[in-house]
This record gives structure tokens, C-alpha cells and sequence, in this order.
């Protein structure tokens, strides 16, 4: 299992933002991407997520492996912490483990309604649904908004020493350094040409 | 699929969920007709068939705009999106449970209602049973409409602009079928043709309402 991308150019809202992009990622590791404000990250996590298609190349992943997570965590404020987790493990057939709780330190919160969490909180939530998920190939954006140090230790300690460990993969666009020994890819370079052509609608059409 | 489909009812009964807000308005516009209309029975039992089924038609409407713009705010769509669920299947589910908490209760308290506005007594089957026939395609064709507008801000009007003349065949085999009963004719051709609008939009509408999700999440 490697993702693998070839000449990928990707569009937001039919302009082109980012094109020649290719890489890599073999089982077990984590690529990071910089890259300023606006440059394309969160276009680019979606696009090999399959939210949108690709202006131009391929992204190749084995299906049904992959999952998305960005800054909204897709959490139900009149669902508790448990039942938010239970559905997402229902949806993907799998089952809702306690190490889950623990690794994302959410054990006290378990009964607590979403709505009641704190921003950190929620976000510990919605990153501990990764977690239930079962997917090999993570697709993070900004993963670490809104949480406090310790938090992003935690988080990096999960990526690091069960998704990964366990053969995972991750493409993770962030700001800061996760403490993670993964290659950095910094988006710069493929920044699209004012002229490039291509937009959104007559691919889908 | 059954997990979508159980978290969304327990969202509705939840607080703020929504649940009985479709019930509530029919119950409010049919308790209003008889004030507006006045004290005239027999005119009551005339115009009976068309506001209970034109009350149930707006009160479904009423909730349409939730189905996926709450799910599209807080992130759940891409994240459905890219799970194992077919959107298609997600789409049929959303229809499946709008039916559930405004459809059934509005079909449910339609026979007590029509009380109200003197609905002859011939008329309580054929009442209940084009509803219990009709208001799944309102939920259906509703879902499409929803999946249409869902990345739009104040999507409702436009929605209600595109779903009301979907919705007409539905209410004029709808309401014909509780005059035919009324006058105690033959309603079997009018359920019939709901039965039928029902049918065809479950199996078309939840891969139109998909394909317009797709768009709208690109």
C-alpha cells in the first residue's frame, strides 16, 4: 500500500492553484506539507482525498482506505462523546475501542454532550475519530488548531506510535512542528501559473 | 447505513433537533382555517381535502433546509462523503428519516385533525392512506432539493422555489383521492399515481440528490 501522485494539478473554484506536484508516501510514513497562506494545502488534501477531481495527473491510493479530516470535525453537539465516536465506527464497520478513549485522553469526557466541550476539546474529539476509523491514509488539515501543548504531543504520539507503527500512512498540512521524523514538502515551488488552464466545471461536467 | 440512519432520529428528538416543528405548524394551520374561513360546516367539509394536504405539504417543506445544511456546517458531509457509505445511500437515508419525523407523525394525526375541519366521514381512510402513500415522495423529492442548495447561504427560498412544482402531482393525486373518498367515489386511480410518485422518486431521486452533493462539496 504507497500513495503515489503523479503531475497532479489541482483548482479551487476553477482557478488553478497548484500543478507538477508529485510524490510518494510508503506504509509507515508521514509526509508534511508548508507552505504559505492561500498556496493550496487544503485543495490539494481534498483532492487526494476524492472530494474533488484533479484538474490534471492521478492520485493512487488503494480504495476505501482513505479519510479526511479538516478544520470542522463533523461532531454532533446533542450527541455525547461516545455516541459521536460510535457512529463514525458504525458508518466504517468498526469497532468503538477504550485504548481510543486514553490515547486521546477523553476518558472523562465520555458521557459529555459535544456541545458542552471546549474548542480543544472538540478538536481532541474529532482527531479521536481517526482513530476509530480504521483508515489507513490519513488526510489532515491543520490537525493541531486549537490545541494546547500537551495536546499536540498526545496527537503526535498517536500518529507516530499506533498509525504509523501500524503501517499508516499520513499527508498532514500544518504550521507547526509535530516533533514527527517525516519528510517536509513545501508547496512553493508548484504554485500554478497565472495562465494555467483548466477549471472545475467541464471537468465535472 | 442503519447508523445514519439511527443518529438522525436520535438528532431530531434531541434538543433543537426539529422534530415535531412539521407538526406543529399543521396542527397550527388547521386549527386556523375554520377562524379565517368561518362557521360554515358544509363549506368546511368542502374545502377540508385540499388544506389538509396542502397543510401537509408546506409543514414537510417547513423542514427540508435541515437535512443536509446542518450536516454540510459542522464538517459530517466530506466526512460521510469519503466513508464507506455510497452518497446515494446517504441521500436516501436522509429522505428515509425526514419521512420518519415529519411524514409518519403528520399522517398519523391527519384523522384527528380533519375532525377539525368537519372532513366527511367517508373520507378518514382515503385521507390517511394518500398521505401514508404521498409524504414519503414529499420527503424524497425534498431531500433532492435540499442536496441541490446545500453549500448555499439562506438556501431556503431557492429550494422551496425549485421543490414547490415538483411537489404539485403529489398534492393533486394527494388531495383528489380524499375528495374521491369524500364523495364517496373510487380513489383507487389517484393513490395509484401517488404510489407511483412515490416509488420513482425513491429509486431516481436519492442518485440526483448524490450527483448534487457531489457538485456542491467540490
Amino acid at each position: 500500500m504507497v500513495l503515489t501522485v503523479s503531475d497532479l494539478a489541482v483548482a479551487r473554484g476553477g482557478a488553478p492553484v497548484l500543478e507538477g506536484l508529485s510524490f510518494s508516501v510508503a506504509p509507515g510514513e508521514a509526509l508534511v506539507l508548508r507552505g504559505p497562506n492561500g498556496i493550496g494545502k487544503t485543495t490539494l488534501l481534498r483532492t487526494l482525498a476524492g472530494l474533488q477531481p484533479p484538474i490534471a495527473g492521478t492520485v493512487n491510493f488503494p480504495e476505501d482506505t482513505g479519510a479526511y479530516a479538516s478544520h470542522a470535525d463533523g461532531i454532533k453537539a446533542q450527541l455525547t462523546v461516545t455516541e459521536n465516536l460510535a457512529f463514525w465506527a458504525d458508518v466504517h464497520g468498526a469497532d468503538l475501542v477504550d485504548s481510543v478513549f486514553e490515547a486521546f485522553d477523553l476518558v472523562d469526557l465520555r458521557d459529555r454532550f459535544a456541545g458542552t466541550l471546549s474548542a480543544g476539546q472538540k478538536r481532541r474529539l474529532g482527531l479521536a475519530r481517526l482513530g476509530v476509523i480504521g483508515r489507513d491514509v490519513l488526510f489532515l488539515d491543520e490537525p493541531t488548531v486549537s490545541l494546547d501543548g500537551f495536546s499536540v504531543k498526545m496527537f503526535a504520539s498517536w500518529l507516530r506510535d499506533t498509525h504509523l507503527a501500524l503501517g499508516g500512512i499520513a499527508v498532514i498540512a500544518t504550521h507547526i512542528d509535530l516533533g514527527l521524523d517525516a519528510p517536509e514538502l513545501d508547496l512553493t515551488p508548484f504554485k500554478a501559473a497565472p495562465d494555467a488552464r483548466g477549471g472545475s466545471d467541464e471537468a465535472f461536467l | 447505513m442503519i447508523a445514519l440512519l439511527r443518529r438522525d432520529l436520535a438528532l431530531a428528538v434531541r434538543a433543537g433537533g426539529g422534530f415535531g416543528l412539521g407538526l406543529a405548524f399543521f396542527l397550527i394551520v388547521v386549527v386556523l382555517v375554520p377562524f379565517g374561513v368561518g362557521p360554515e360546516a358544509a363549506l368546511l367539509t368542502l374545502i377540508a381535502p385540499g388544506i389538509l394536504w396542502v397543510a401537509a405539504l408546506l409543514a414537510a417543506l417547513l423542514s427540508l433546509d435541515r437535512i443536509f445544511a446542518l450536516d454540510f456546517e459542522d464538517g459530517s458531509l466530506p466526512l460521510l462523503a469519503t466513508s464507506p457509505l455510497p452518497l446515494e445511500g446517504v441521500a436516501l437515508i436522509k429522505g428515509i428519516a425526514h419521512w420518519i419525523t415529519t411524514g409518519l407523525p403528520l399522517t398519523l394525526a391527519a384523522p384527528a385533525l380533519g375532525f377539525l375541519l368537519n372532513l366527511a366521514p367517508s373520507a378518514y381512510v382515503w385521507l390517511f392512506a394518500s398521505l401514508a402513500l404521498g409524504t414519503p415522495a414529499l420527503s424524497m423529492i425534498g431531500t433532492f432539493g435540499a442536496a441541490l442548495t446545500v453549500g448555499l447561504r439562506r438556501g431556503g427560498l431557492l429550494m422551496s422555489l425549485l421543490v414547490l412544482p415538483l411537489y404539485v402531482p403529489t398534492l393533486i393525486f394527494g388531495a383528489e383521492a380524499v375528495r374521491r373518498g369524500a364523495d364517496g367515489l373510487g380513489a383507487a386511480t389517484p393513490l395509484l399515481m401517488l404510489a407511483g410518485i412515490t416509488l420513482g422518486s425513491f429509486a431516481l431521486l436519492p442518485f440526483a440528490a448524490s450527483a448534487a452533493l457531489r457538485v456542491n462539496l467540490k
